[in-house]
């Protein structure tokens, strides 16, 4: 049964990435993307990896959406046709998926207990997880404290790519980065439209919260920082789209985003520097407190802190400078 | 009694799957972007609670009836609301067009 649910949602995958290829409408394979990333989530799901599928849900169906919907408002609605020859790239694509169709032959098979990434270090994980950091989410331990570097570096990555954001599309002037013209939209939001403000009013408190709890309950269920970032960037960024951006930045102005970018990513670094300075590595919470287990925890519920604020800081920063080019 | 609950259930998503079948019929066979709407909207509503109640029924009195719940609750206050600035997006967009076309007549 869930071979056949895996088959058919790989399947529909396949389709809608053809569809995403064929389109010339642009906002057409927005929508199509949004589509893709769901399925790709649903899939994930199926495979039990809820973290993953938690994250490819609120990201790449959420807010990359959103994100490309701002782009297309600054970019044509449609793609160019290009008068170059199709074969190059046909011949280079065949070559590259008869590649990595011949490469799964060597791949063990789905769910074999044997496979080398079964063996490597994940018993150790399973084994020790309850012993050392005593948290029944064992992704978050492994992404908050054994994988501590790797998910510093990610949030670095996300830190330089709203900063490089912000070099290309805010205005350049501190303190009005995402200043626009004002017009209705900006300054009214959808005031005409009762529905759509009444629901959102009604639910982005409820979103928020929702977001709060993926952040703070990762420990124990899927979550975590990254998704709780893009859940609480999207709540903000529907009371942004009903009420006006003017009013969504003097709720959470230029200066306390700055401050939620630079310092989640300072946060998480400080975390690891304090580590060093009370005799430990670096990022090696267990001396943060005086029982290495409690360390552990505290470690990681900071970093996590610090991983949601980023995160949610960057995309809404990039929503704003999107938005503030939108009609300038 | 779990007979009855199984039973009870399967009714409930044999009706909901009719329903979203039949929306999704239409969105595929109807001509127009509203009439298409139409159909989309006002069967996805009772489908999803069939669907949603029969899952609850296999459920139980647990917290995943709760969280269901709560989905449905969700899913009934979002779904009538992105019809709604669908429609209302293309009847601008329509207008707007109409408006263009009179301005390039005149």
């Amino acid at each position: 049964m869930t071979i056949l649910l895996a088959v058919f949602l790989l399947t529909m995958l396949v389709i809608t990435a053809v569809a995403i290829v064929r389109t010339r409408d642009l906002f057409a394979a927005v929508m199509l993307l949004g589509i893709f990333s769901l399925l790709m989530a649903a899939n994930f799901f199926v495979l039990d990896a809820a973290d993953v599928a938690l994250t490819e849900a609120a990201v790449g169906a959420g807010i990359s959406t959103v994100l490309f919907l701002g782009a297309l408002a600054l970019t044509a609605a449609r793609e160019r046709e290009s008068g170059d020859s199709r074969w190059l790239p046909l011949v280079v694509v065949v070559i590259m998926a008869a590649t990595v169709v011949y490469a799964t032959f060597d791949k063990p098979a789905l769910g074999d207990p044997n496979a080398p990434v079964h063996q490597h270090v994940a018993p150790w994980y399973l084994s020790e997880t309850p012993r050392l950091i005593d948290i029944p989410n064992v992704v978050t331990a492994v992404l908050g404290s054994y994988r501590g570097y790797d998910t510093l570096g990610e949030v670095f990555v996300v830190f330089t790519a709203g900063i490089a954001v912000l070099f290309l599309l805010g205005s350049g002037r501190p303190g009005e980065l995402f200043s626009r013209p004002p017009d209705e939209l900006s300054t009214g939001g959808l005031k005409h439209h009762l529905i759509p403000r009444v629901v959102g009013k009604l639910l982005i408190p409820f979103i928020i919260l929702f977001g709060l709890y993926v952040q703070f309950h990762g420990e124990y269920g899927p979550g975590g920082g990254f998704q709780a970032g893009a859940i609480i960037a999207a709540g903000v960024i529907l009371y942004a789209l009903l009420e006006g951006e003017t009013r969504a930045l003097a709720a959470l102005p230029e200066s306390a985003l700055k401050v939620m970018v630079i310092g989640g990513a300072l946060l998480y670094t400080l975390v690891g520097v304090v580590c060093m300075l009370m005799g430990g590595n670096f990022l090696d919470y267990s001396v943060l407190s005086t029982n290495s287990v409690a360390g552990q925890q505290l470690g990681i519920i900071l970093i996590e802190a610090g991983v949601g604020l980023a995160v949610t800081g960057v995309l809404l920063s990039i929503f704003h400078a999107f938005a503030a080019r939108a009609t300038a | 009694m779990s007979l009855f609950l199984d039973l009870g259930s399967w009714v409930l998503f044999g009706i909901g799957s009719l329903l979203l079948f039949i929306g999704a019929l239409g969105v595929l066979r109807l001509p127009t972007l509203f009439t298409r709407m139409h159909a989309a909207s006002l069967t996805e509503s009772l489908g999803t609670i069939a669907v949603l109640t029969g899952i609850m029924l296999q459920a139980g009195l647990t917290l995943a009836t709760m969280k269901l719940l709560a989905i449905l609750l969700f899913l009934l206050l979002t779904s009538p609301t992105s019809s709604y600035a669908l429609a209302n997006a293309a009847l601008l967009a329509r207008n707007r067009d109409q408006t263009r076309e009179q301005a390039d007549r005149k």
